[in-house]
């Protein structure tokens, strides 16, 4: 089971990141193996429309869950048409995140928010 | 003459100057490109000939004919498409309408609909004709719009004002693309100078004429006033910061109508804009 993770840089102890569509690195966390590998958001400079880019990018890397402290509206569409189950962020580090998750003491992500989309 | 009327910050007079511009003009044409807010509508009160919808072209795809190349979701440049558990999903809101993705599929399995993102009404206000676009509420851009009002500019049209919206955005830029001249309006706050210079800069950057009508002047220290000194911008009227002025617009009336003694001052604004020398 993969689980993907918004993070601020390519460190297990590293923050989890507060943006899903322009965090500079996912973590890919596999269950199985306790693996861990971090890949960068190509979406993160994109001028609009990052969270849709970036919840393809994971949906197409095969994520399992996704833990972030929060998401959009588009990403949300996607990700869960994609069957990915999401959880919300409680803890600062990546890692803290992951062991909070195997001990089940992270909760569904419902309150998706509509977007901070800019004006330009 | 088309003559554009914007300035940086909501708020300082374009309505107010380009309504009563287009007031005091023998037979013009007063174009509302401020699409989000239209408001020039309210003064003129003018009687409805005719309205008709603006719409965009928005993608769908034919499932069975899509073999899932994905070409269109890595065409797209605005991230408006995915492809999820064999479909296709569009996100209509971020969609630009450019095609790209009907062109770019090889199996042409794109297809486009209309979709209706607002209106525009055009009608006759004494001799004013009056046309207002209006955007509906949560659609992400009112170009399309502005470029349909523009297309309404008619040959004999000897003065037309457009009423741009406030900013130097994409939609300011469409608004006064095929403008003669800019009237840059400006108010004496800090905030107004800053979003005055930024408008400076785009009708220059655009190469067009430009002039600066201050608005709201009182008595005490007017930065717009020191930056188009400054900068050498020409002003070409200084317009008073007035209840009489105030309580006419708020009351959705045309200050030139309502009270004869302003007429001079516009039609002063509109000499000098036609005197030429811009610089």
């Amino acid at each position: 089971m993969k689980i993907l993770i918004p993070v601020d840089n390519s460190s297990l102890n590293g923050d989890v990141s507060m943006s899903f569509g322009r965090t500079p690195y996912f973590l890919v966390y596999d269950l199985e193996t306790n693996e861990s590998k971090f890949v960068l958001n190509e979406a993160a400079n994109s001028q609009g429309g990052a969270g849709i880019k970036a919840a393809q990018y994971i949906v197409d890397l095969g994520a399992n869950i996704l833990i972030t402290p929060r998401l959009g509206e588009n990403a949300a569409e996607i990700i869960l048409a994609a069957g990915i189950k999401i959880k919300k962020a409680h803890a600062l580090s990546a890692e803290n995140n992951i062991q909070a998750f195997v001990k089940n003491e992270l909760s569904d992500l419902i309150d998706i928010h509509a977007g901070f989309h800019g004006h330009h | 003459m088309k003559i554009a009327v914007l300035s940086g910050k909501g708020g300082t007079g374009k309505t107010f100057v380009a309504v009563n511009l287009a007031a005091v003009s023998f037979r013009s044409t007063y174009l509302d490109c401020d699409v989000e807010e239209p408001n020039g509508h309210l003064f003129f009160k003018s009687s409805i000939s005719y309205s008709e919808e603006v719409k965009v072209k928005i993608p769908y795809a034919i499932s069975s004919l899509c073999d899932g190349s994905r070409k269109c979701v890595e065409f797209c440049q605005y991230n408006a498409l995915a492809y999820v558990q064999e479909k296709l999903i569009v996100f209509e809101d971020v969609c630009h309408s450019c095609g790209g993705c009907v062109l770019v599929c090889p199996n042409g399995a794109i297809r486009e609909k209309d979709k209706v993102i607002g209106v525009i009404q055009e009608g006759q206000s004494n001799d004013v004709r009056v046309i207002s676009g209006f955007l509906n509420p949560g659609e992400a851009s009112g170009i399309p719009i502005i470029k349909n009002i523009l297309q309404k500019i008619l040959l004999e049209d000897e003065k037309v004002f457009i009423d741009c919206p406030p900013g130097s955005s994409c939609i300011v830029m469409e608004s006064i693309k095929n403008a003669d001249f800019c009237l840059i309006i400006a108010e004496p706050t800090i905030f107004g100078v800053h979003n005055l210079a930024m408008v400076h800069e785009l009708v220059s950057v655009f190469k067009k004429p430009f002039a600066v009508v201050l608005n709201k002047c009182s008595d005490e220290d007017n930065p717009a006033k020191t930056y188009c000194l400054n900068q050498k911008i020409r002003i070409i009227a200084e317009i008073p910061y007035s209840e009489e002025i105030g309580n006419t617009c708020s009351n959705g009336l045309i200050l030139v109508r309502e009270l004869p003694k302003y007429r001079p001052m516009f039609q002063n604004i509109l000499a000098e804009i036609e005197k030429g020398n811009y610089k």
